[in-house]
């Protein structure tokens, strides 16, 4: 088990290097993700939840600080996480092709791919476009084909960045669908959103985040019920009255 | 019926009547130049990739160098094989000069940048796209290389294109090292020009009628492969 993952004293500065200065975007963060639980990390744009999620994932280094996973090798702890992204991400080939090419890189053989392709198409209801170009697909049925594509790695801990910012509300409650079973099957789940509805119909606990610090954090249903910080007040408040 | 049209009409009926000497000349022009474009791909493709995903020291150097050696005039790579090629030069013992050996390795030089550079920033790009869900599925070097080769297919064979077009119509280089020799050497662009000279104005007209469909074709091949692209990117390009 990879989990919990814990990070100590994170910042992260991005480098601006027309002007030679840095950017903070995360200050000292000091967090754990444990497992079985479903974290939203909210807050307003620009305040770092999709590079707090890029750090965890290990697509960012930190400038400061240390993540630390469940004492096991940088090999496992990749094969054990994966990553949604905002805007799917796909290769240009058909729906089948792209699922092979991940199960492939996975080092499965060919006759346990076709099964294991033809298992997760069923699975995402993927099976009839299976031929299709994937960049031929409506955004929904990207985001969805993109989710399989994570899944088949067979996580354990899932980051999921903004993963139904693009997406009409049935394509929304289809991706959200899948992040419950996925949670339901075993997954711990990350995730950053901006639709307070969803994070309330989703999280078990929130991160709320703005200017890259963590200003509040705990149980959904508390912070809902009564923020503690005035940011997250207002966050709530200038959100919900929209 | 002037003059013009009469070696109009004379070329047209050379190029039907499957005229050998044309025939030779072409198949030759053909052959040289598919070979410095496999060469030149063979070479230039890795290095493109390489530029495009990776960093490293003189990085902006190599860059800088092969944008402007995409324009090198083939005067100044035909002297270049030249010198290495020519008797008293490093490679003399080998014998190339004036052999379609040496026409190939000066059209290689002439191709090698345009390939590397273009491709470069196809696959830099397409790369930029992918990087972080790349990164993410745990990708190394090579397949990360091989994945953005694979994607960017398409795109890449109109750089193979771009660097046919340039080899098949050069002349300063494959004169300088080929020397246009009769049966062995002559190119339709060397041989256009002699022909000229010497006022043999229908094979000339020929060759260079032929040349222009040859031009042709390949930036209709080009544009068709475009058009098939973005057909299958769903518009997307």
């Amino acid at each position: 088990m990879i989990l919990p993952l814990k990070l100590e004293n994170v910042c992260y500065q991005h480098q601006n290097s027309r002007h030679d200065d840095r950017m903070e975007a995360l200050k000292n963060i000091n967090i754990s993700f444990e497992a079985g639980i479903k974290t939203v990390i909210l807050g307003p744009n620009g305040a770092g939840k999709s590079i707090l999620l890029k750090l965890c994932h290990g697509l960012l280094e930190p400038t400061e600080g240390h993540l630390y996973w469940n004492n096991l090798s940088p090999e496992e702890i990749r094969k054990n996480q994966a990553m949604v992204f905002t805007k799917p991400c796909l290769l240009n080939r058909s729906v089948w092709e792209n699922l092979d090419y991940v199960l492939k890189l996975q080092k499965i053989s060919r006759e346990e791919r076709d099964k294991k392709t033809t298992d997760i198409l069923n699975r995402f209801g993927l099976s009839a476009l299976k031929e299709r170009a994937a960049l031929q697909l409506s955004t929904g049925e990207q985001q969805r084909l993109s989710f399989a594509l994570a899944l088949s790695f067979g996580p354990t801990i899932l980051f999921l960045d903004e993963p139904t910012a693009n997406l009409d509300p049935r394509a929304t409650a289809t991706i959200e669908h899948l992040v419950l079973q996925a949670h339901d099957q075993g997954t711990t789940i990350v995730m950053t959103t901006h639709d307070l509805l969803q994070a309330r119909r989703i999280a078990d606990r929130i991160i709320f985040i703005d200017e890259g610090r963590i200003i509040e954090e705990g149980n959904a249903t508390s912070f809902f019920a009564a923020p503690k910080s005035p940011e997250a007040r207002d966050f709530l408040c200038g959100r919900l009255s929209e | 019926m002037n003059d013009e049209s009469g070696i109009f009409l004379s070329a047209v009926g050379m190029i039907f009547s499957l005229d050998a000497a044309l025939w030779e000349i072409v198949g030759l022009s053909l052959y040289i130049s598919l070979m410095a474009l496999f060469l030149a791909s063979l070479l230039g493709l890795p290095l493109g990739s390489l530029l495009a995903v990776t960093r490293f020291r003189g990085h902006f150097f190599l860059s800088i160098l092969l944008n402007a050696f995409m324009g090198l005039p083939p005067v100044v790579a035909g002297l270049f094989v030249y010198m290495l090629l020519s008797r008293s030069g490093p490679l003399g013992l080998l014998g190339l000069l004036y052999t379609p050996s040496a026409m190939i390795i000066a059209q290689t030089i002439l191709i090698f940048p345009i390939i590397a550079a273009l491709s470069r920033q196809h696959i830099e790009n397409m790369n930029r796209e992918f990087d972080h869900q790349f990164s993410s599925w745990g990708l190394g070097l090579t397949s990360r290389i091989k994945t953005l080769l694979w994607e960017c297919r398409l795109s890449l064979l109109t750089v193979l294109l771009a660097g046919f077009g340039r080899a098949i119509a050069e002349v300063g280089a494959v004169m300088i090292v080929g020397g246009n020799i009769e049966h062995m050497t002559r190119t339709m662009t060397t041989a256009i020009q002699m022909e000229i000279s010497k006022g043999n104005l229908e094979l000339a007209m020929a060759l260079g009628l032929t040349l222009l469909f040859l031009a042709l074709s390949v930036n209709f091949m080009a544009y068709s492969l475009k058009a098939y692209a973005n057909r299958q990117m769903g518009g997307a390009l």
